[in-house]
Parts: structure tokens; sequence; C-alpha cells
């Protein structure tokens, strides 16, 4: 607890020094993509920017662009045209190898099916990041404990995606994607899979992480539970922002 | 040492699925290892019983003399040169005597090559010693067991033997069969016939008449033999050589089947195995994996197949590899009628060549093998790859 209390602390500062930064920035961005001859536009005209510690939704019925949209956050697509900065690195000029760093380092990814690695334990699938972040085995050891114990999931750390029920595995990727404590976390639909209950009790994690870690979080979703725990709602249609939207008192908070 | 830890951990965390790719690449190692092997082992027993029965450390021929020729065995017989008398002497050389004789085993004829041989030399491996037996004025003949196959011939039946004797003069008598011997050559089985040359240069009217003469191993290249032509082990073996090198493509064609049939294997569950993993591939990209690590996990996961591979083959074929090097296997035929120097018990020959090359190049096959596909799935874009699409 003290433990906790202190990181708190750490990061109610820093929340201070970087509340006015922008995580991300997105300037007349357009992607389109090739159909048949001609081009289909997904996203056009977007002009967005994303503050530190941000807990917003992109939401739109299915096709409206939401995940072309958090992909190019993710640097994991290029834009036909426009800018995309995102922790300060300009994703348009930035090379793959210097875009899967940021990935690597600063940024956390939560996908609908979960996309965990079938033949890793939890313990071996949160800790995958760390790995990558060459973290050593000791450290490792303890930030996915920690991260675990965060999602609630200590007593599977030794079971395989297999043996676990859908709100579990999706709260191994959320262990995952936080495990290395990042900036930025992009979410596409994380409770698309999941029953009310399931969905209520991960959304209230990523709330609670969001808080303590000052990560920014965006989630793409047409799914209502979620919206009731957003500060800021993005609506899209067609490819475009038609609303942006600050919401003071989220309906569902902790 | 990320990527090695990684590979290692996919390795084992995929479980069955990685111990049926190493089996298939264990099974393709053994195989290759196994009929080469076989292969080699042929090869050198035919050159050793060819060495053995045959060539010896080399030979003497007279200088009208072309084995393969038996128009010019009536021309070329003479008396050795002093230098290899003494070698005679010494038993260093063996005198051999050939002619060509008719045989009328059962009434039928039958043209032989008719070889007088000294009977108690112990210069090549044929059991000569045999010709020795008191025979009641008969011919003692020697014959291979192809030669009483062909001929019907059995142990103590007689049959006619006609020659042409130095006179150009024919004359005919009863030989006796005083042994059958079992050889792996054919050429000195298959329509000869050995008997002692002091009655070989009596029934053709060569005294102390040779046409070829045999050195024992070890040696030394004589002097003083004058038209006498020295034919070394190297000129002797040339018809074996031609008949492997002749082989060789055949060998080789063979070991590119092997090769292809065990690389088609390990692509398939490499291939099968990657293409299956193209979610894994776009997650590892989403956390920040680049593309060359994805591509250098997937290498090494197949390297560390490859060397699993070996581990097995060494642990679960090495000891039947090692029990028919020791105790052969079983030939279902007998070859030499074929024209094969082939042994009843093939005895496989694993060198160290071929232990290193098999192993070098599995292990670089499956490294290409896994290098491609992974190559072509990292260059997938990472959000089709996250969702598992094909492009």
């Amino acid at each position: 607890m003290l433990i906790r209390a202190s990181t708190r602390l750490m990061q109610s500062k820093k929340r201070e020094n970087m509340s006015n930064k922008n995580v991300v920035e997105i300037q007349n961005l357009l992607k389109q993509f090739p159909v048949g001859g001609g081009f289909f536009t997904a996203l056009k005209d977007v002009n967005l920017q994303f503050k530190t510690g941000e807990f917003s939704g992109l939401v739109g019925p299915s096709g409206s662009g939401k995940t072309t949209l958090l992909n190019q956050i993710g640097g994991l697509d290029s834009p036909t045209e426009g800018s995309v900065n995102v922790l300060n690195m300009d994703l348009v000029n930035a090379s793959h190898n210097q875009r899967a760093d940021l990935r690597k380092t600063k940024m956390g990814f939560i996908f609908q099916s979960y996309n965990l690695l079938p033949v890793y334990t939890v313990f071996e699938n949160v800790e995958l990041p760390l790995i990558l972040n060459k973290i050593e085995s000791k450290k490792r050891k303890e930030l996915v404990e920690q991260a675990v114990e965060w999602v609630g999931l200590t007593d599977k750390l030794e079971s395989r995606p297999s043996q676990l029920s859908g709100g579990e595995c999706q709260r191994t990727a959320i262990a995952r994607a936080i495990v290395h404590k990042p900036a930025l976390v992009l979410a596409d639909e994380p409770t698309a899979n999941l029953d009310a209950k399931n969905s209520h009790q991960i959304m209230k994690i990523l709330v609670n992480l969001n808080q303590e870690l000052d990560t920014s979080f965006i989630f793409a979703t047409h799914d209502e539970k979620i919206m009731e725990y957003l500060k800021r709602i993005i609506h899209l249609d067609d490819g475009q922002v038609t609303q942006d939207d600050i919401i003071e008192k989220p309906k569902m908070s902790l | 040492m990320m990527l090695f830890h990684l590979a290692l951990k996919n390795l084992i965390g995929a479980g069955l699925r990685t111990w049926l790719n190493v089996f298939v690449t264990a099974l393709s190692f053994f195989m290759i290892i196994f009929i080469s092997g076989m292969y080699d082992g042929m090869r050198k027993h035919a050159r050793q019983v060819t060495i053995d029965t045959e060539v010896a450390g080399g030979s003497y021929w007279h200088p009208e003399f072309d084995p393969l020729d038996p128009f010019t065995f009536e021309d070329s017989h003479g008396q050795p040169p002093a230098s290899i008398q003494n070698a005679i002497q010494k038993q260093q050389a063996l005198p051999v005597l050939v002619s060509q004789a008719s045989i009328y085993p059962h009434g039928r004829i039958m043209p032989v090559v008719m070889k007088g041989i000294e009977p108690s030399q112990e210069i090549v491996n044929l059991p000569t010693h045999t010709l020795l037996e008191k025979t009641d004025g008969l011919i003692p003949v020697l014959i291979g067991s192809g030669m009483a196959d062909y001929t019907k011939l059995k142990l103590g039946d007689t049959f006619m033997i006609r020659w042409l004797d130095v006179h150009q003069s024919y004359d005919a008598d009863e030989g006796i069969v005083v042994h059958i011997m079992e050889t792996e050559n054919f050429k000195v089985d298959m329509g000869t016939i050995w008997i002692p040359i002091r009655k070989a240069q009596t029934m053709l009217s060569m005294e102390n008449e040779a046409t070829y003469v045999t050195i024992a191993k070890g040696v030394p290249l004589l002097n003083g033999t004058h038209n006498w032509i020295h034919r070394d082990i190297d000129y002797l073996m040339r018809d074996m050589e031609a008949m492997i090198e002749a082989d060789e493509p055949g060998a080789q064609i063979m070991y590119v089947i092997l090769l292809a049939l065990a690389g088609m294997g390990i692509f398939n569950s490499q291939i099968l195995s990657i293409f299956r993993r193209r979610k894994e591939i776009g997650t590892l990209m989403a956390v920040g994996m680049t593309r060359s690590r994805v591509v250098g996990l997937f290498t090494m996961e197949g390297g560390m197949n490859a060397f699993l591979a070996l581990i097995m083959t060494i642990v679960l074929g090495g000891p039947f590899l090692i029990y028919f090097a020791i105790y052969g296997i079983p030939m279902p035929i007998d070859y030499t009628e074929m024209g094969l120097i082939m042994a009843k018990r093939l005895m496989p020959v694993y060198s160290i060549a071929l232990l290193v090359s098999t192993t070098l190049f599995i292990a670089f096959v499956v490294l290409i093998l896994s290098y491609l596909p992974s190559r072509r799935i990292a260059k997938m874009k990472p959000t089709d790859a996250i969702r598992g699409k094909i492009t």
C-alpha cells in the first residue's frame, strides 16, 4: 500500500507537469485504401489532439474509421496525407524500426480478440514487452507480478490462454499492455467479446490504471458500456470527426 | 540473447507441434545418413572385395594381354622376366595363366575362361588350396557359386573340359568340381573355372608360362620386367572406379531426392507453423518487435528445430545406425548374377564427411525454409497480420 501511495504521489506530480502536453497530434489526416481501380476513403480531414492522461474514445458505427484511426496513432499503418505526431515522434517520417521502438517503449495495445500468444502462460504473455525492452529478469518478475495484481489474475500466472475465460484473457492482455507503464494505451473494442459483468470489470481496471499510472487511453468502441466511463468521446462517421465531447462527469467512475 | 530466449520459449511452449517438426527433421536426418551410409558401404565393400580377391598389390601383364578381349588370350602368355620370377619364388607374386576353353556340364557346351593358379598361394583371397585335393587323374576345378548355379554343377560333379593348346590343337579331359566358393566378386566367379597352374601349363604346353602375375600387397615396384606391363592398383580398379563414377550422378540424384523429400517435409511443417502464427507475428510487431527481429526469431526457431532434430537423431537413430554398422543389413537377393559386387550383408559406412555435410546441409535447409516464409509474413502490414489476414 505504501508503495502504491508513493507511486500515486509521484505520478500526480508528473501529471501536473505534463497535463498540458499533447500525447497525440493529428493534422489533416487522410487515409485511403486501394479498392478495385479506385480508392476507398477511410479517414478524411481528421484533426485531433489527445492530452496526457486523457481517457477518451473513438465512437461510431462499423466502418466509420475507428480502428483505422487507432492504427494510425499506433504507427501500425501510414496515412495517405497529413501528419500524425505521437509522443513527440512524427510517425509519417519515422522508419519502421523507429515506430516499432516507440510502440515497444511507450505504447500498449489491447485488441478485441486479445491476441495473446497461445503457447505462453499468463506470466510469459505479460512479460513479453519487458523482454523486448531488455528489462533484467528480476525486475521483470517484479513488474509482471505487479501488473497481474492490478488486473486480479495473481492465481492464474501459470495458466495458458486456452485455460482462461474471455474476461481473464482480456485482463491478461491489459496487463501486457500496461506492464511497462506506457504513456499511451490504444484499445480496440476491448469489451466486444465480453459479457456486461466482465466489461464493467475491465473498464474499472482501466479507469483505475488511468488514474494510478497517468497513462493516456484511447478506445475504439461502439459499446455503450465503455462510453459510460469515457471522459472524452469523439464521434466518427464515414471517416470524419462529427462530434468531440468532453464529459465532465462520466456516468460510471471509481 | 533476447531472440534465443523467446525462440526457446516458443519451442517449449508449442509442445507437440515442436516435437512433430523435430521428428520430421530427425527422420530426414536419419534417412539421409542411413541411405548414404549404405551406399558408401556398398562402394567401399565392392572396392575392398575386388582388391582382396583379384587385384592385390597390382599386376604385371604379358604385353599382348587384354582381359576384355578373349581373342588375345591365345597369344598372351610367356615366361615372366627374371625379376618377376624371383618375386614368384619368394611368394611375393602369383602367376596366372589364362586361356579360353569350353566345358560340357550335363551335356551342354559352355565357353569359359580357364585360369591356372598356384594352389598354395596366399596373395589373393580365393580358396585355391582346395585344388590340392587328390582327384585320381581328373582335373581339379574350383568354381564360384554363381557359376555352379548357372551350370548346375555340384561338388564332386565331373564334366568335360576342351581347350586349344599352344600348337593350335584341341584337346579335352575330364574335370571334377573340388570346391564351390562363395564370393562376392562376380569377376572371379561367373564364366571362370580355376585349375592348378602346373596342370594348366601342361594342358596348354606352356611350361613355366603365365598371362599375368599378381603382386602381393606392399611389394615395391620390380625392376627389369622387360616388356611385361606393370598395372598398378589404380589401373586395375579403373573399371570399378568408372562404375562408381557412372553411378555417382545416380547417387547424387538419390541424395537430392532424399533432401527434397526431407526439405518438403520441413518446409511444409515450417510454413504451416509460420502461417498459422501470422496473428502472433502481428502481435509481436504491435508490441514493438521490428520486422528483422521477427524474421530472426522464426529463423532461430528453425535453427533450434534443426539442433533438436540432430539430438533426436543421435538419441533415437544413433543405436540403429551403430547396430547396422556393426552387424550389417542382410541383402534379400544375391546380386552377383546381376554383375554387382555386393555383400550378402551390407555394412553401412558413416564417414565424418557424410555426417558433417548432412548436418550442415539439413541445418542450412531448415534455416532457409524458416527464413523465407517468416520474411514474407514479416513484410505484411502489421494491421493485416494482427487480424490473421493473408495478403
